[in-house]
């Protein structure tokens, strides 16, 4: 973990290390996501982390500026929610995102808001609230690239993201 | 597009002696207003300095400020018939007259004995044959452009009667590599794209940078500790401190006028916005507004009374509006009207607009309304560009422009006529303009 030596040497920022330790796994875990690696459904071991991402879907989409989770979703969402109490082992980072065709401050704003929403989903379905955060990317990391609505559409999600209780 | 024209003013001139050391108040043959626009840029010579490569350097700096505002067209040197060789003597006015070089601008760079620059210009009127005005500025030799800027400056501000904006500084946001996996760094550099330093290496996302009134601070938004949140970063030490400890994302982060608050976003655990103010020797917060909404990208009014923000509190998912409040939260009221989303509003550092991002149409556009929310100018339309920052004369915006791969900065003036790519080595996005220097 060379960013944590590297910010532990600031005493200002020792007291976030803690914490940074969760959060810097949670995203790398988001570099595994199915599409980068490739995988076919099936490949993963049942209760792995790709087993989640591959067989139950990390991740849902929203309308244009808007948080509300859509039908297609709520059967994700759904799904994620009975992988999520089967392996109670994991804890839960919820990242919201925006398309680039909004203004970087409100769309910190409307990730946060899409995370929220995915986050209070879950909770309905039974996942607890404590293993769950969640976290706000704006626009700032798209997954895809073009300048069109087929990106962009792909760009408004909300990404569920795992991340074992020693890991 | 509306474009404010102006005329070059003829008034009245009298007679100035000659100073090495004070701006004379004369009044002058040639001057540009700058509220009626200018139909022509001011035709200005300005001669190679005297003093070997760095003068020709600085007149160089000096040559290019001038021009990049739009409001003067330097003479090209080869038009020139006389060489000046002493620039403390009365130039051959005819002889400048004769090219259409309205302005004429000589100086000299030395060396002092102490190793320090010492650069000195004068400013003529040409056609009522007299020196405007004439300085002479010290400095070591780390801040020789600012020598440039800071004559650029005067000259500037002698013809024009406004405030120049020439020796400043932008933060800014550097970005390279990959649009899914964009490295994004704090840097800093004068307002001509010069003398870049970074301020952050890259290992976390950092956002949207400010200048604190005093350019000693700036406060900004970071991801390096896992929860993004608003940090403030000393210049000069480098020092970093985190801005409160809060249970959510903080965000949007503005200076007070007078330097003791931030005024920021913090996400609610609704997911929603709200808009708090921390004075930053007590750390007590304010909470500003309270609602089930998205609330940020606060600004201060140059007085302090007033914050304008950006919400979509009006109702219609994602129809943020521009709305203005006192600044302890009282009487919200809406301000932006037109067809389209509004975002970003920035208060002019005159008190007198509000610069913001508008989203219609299938286009982002730069533009200005007053504070009242009345008489709203586009300035710039683009396919994707946003988040205006104010030059401290509060006559040039400067933003940034996503196309052909990564975002550009770009500045324009009030009248939308006259727009210019800021150079950087990289991709650049959320400038963010200082006050003067001094």
């Amino acid at each position: 973990m060379r960013r944590i030596a590297k910010l532990a040497a600031n005493p200002v920022m020792i007291a976030l290390v803690a914490s940074l330790a969760l959060a810097g796994c949670a995203s790398k875990k988001n570099l595994n996501s199915a599409a980068d690696l490739g995988l076919g459904a099936g490949a993963a071991t049942p209760g792995s982390s790709q087993d989640f991402t591959v067989n139950v879907g990390d991740r849902i989409f929203f309308d244009t500026d808007s948080s509300s989770i859509r039908a297609d979703a709520q059967q994700t969402l759904a799904r994620q929610a009975q992988w999520l109490n089967k392996y109670g082992q994991y804890r839960i980072v919820v990242e919201g995102h925006a398309d680039e065709r909004g203004t970087r401050e409100y769309n910190l704003a409307l990730g946060a808001r899409r995370a929220a929403a995915t986050r209070d989903y879950l909770i309905s379905k039974g996942v607890a609230a404590n293993r769950l955060k969640t976290i706000s990317y704006g626009k700032e990391r798209p997954v895809a690239v073009c300048d069109d609505i087929s990106c962009w559409s792909q760009n408004r999600r909300a990404v569920t993201t795992l991340s074992g209780a020693g890991s | 597009m509306k474009k404010l024209l102006s005329t070059l003013m003829m008034i009245g001139a009298l007679a100035t002696g000659m100073s090495a050391i004070a701006t004379l108040p004369a009044r002058a043959l040639v001057e540009i207003d700058v509220n009626k626009g200018t139909i022509e840029p001011l035709p200005i010579a300005i001669t190679d300095f005297d003093g070997a490569g760095l003068g020709t350097e600085i007149s160089g700096i000096v040559t290019a400020d001038l021009k990049r505002s739009g409001l003067f067209a330097p003479v090209d040197h080869g038009a020139f018939i006389e060489k000046i060789t002493n620039p403390d003597a009365a130039p051959r006015f005819d002889d400048w007259k004769v090219i259409n070089a309205q302005a004429l601008v000589t100086g000299r760079v030395s060396q002092e004995p102490d190793g320090r620059i010492r650069a000195e210009y004068r400013l003529w009127d040409t056609f009522a044959g007299q020196q405007l005005s004439g300085e002479q500025f010290f400095a070591n030799g780390a801040n020789k452009r600012r020598i440039g800027h800071i004559i650029a400056d005067a000259i500037y501000e002698r013809l024009t009667g406004e405030k120049g904006y020439f020796d400043t500084r932008v933060v800014f946001i550097d970005e390279s590599g990959a649009k899914n996996a964009r490295k994004k760094r704090l840097a800093i550099m004068d307002q001509d794209g010069a003398n870049v330093r970074y301020l952050s290496n890259g290992a976390a996302i950092v956002l949207t940078p400010r200048f604190s009134p005093n350019r000693q601070e700036i406060t900004y938004m970071s991801y390096e500790g896992g929860q993004p949140q608003v940090y403030l970063l000393q210049l000069e030490t480098g020092q970093r401190e985190l801005v409160g400890k809060f249970p959510g994302m903080t965000f949007a982060p503005r200076f007070s006028p007078d330097g003791q608050k931030v005024i920021m976003s913090l996400m609610r655990d609704d997911g929603n916005s709200n808009i708090f103010a921390m004075d930053l020797r007590s750390r007590s917060t304010t909470r500003l507004t309270d609602s089930t909404a998205i609330d940020t990208s606060p600004s201060y009014s140059p007085d302090g009374s007033q914050v304008v923000f950006t919400s979509d509190r009006g109702g219609g998912s994602g129809r943020s509006q521009i709305y203005v409040m006192g600044a302890d939260g009282s009487n919200p009221h809406r301000i932006s009207f037109g067809d389209g989303v509004y975002s970003t509003p920035v208060w002019s550092p005159r008190g007198d607009l509000i610069a913001f991002t508008k989203q219609s149409g299938g286009q982002f556009q730069i533009g200005v309304m007053k504070t009242d929310g009345s008489g709203e100018r586009i300035l710039s339309t683009g396919f994707q560009q946003e988040g205006p920052t104010w030059a401290p004369n509060g006559r040039v915006l400067m933003f940034f422009r996503d196309s052909a791969g990564g975002p550009k900065l770009v500045t324009i003036d009030l009248t939308g006529r006259n727009e210019q790519q800021v150079p950087t080595a990289n991709y650049a996005s959320d400038p963010a303009w200082s006050p003067l220097l001094e």
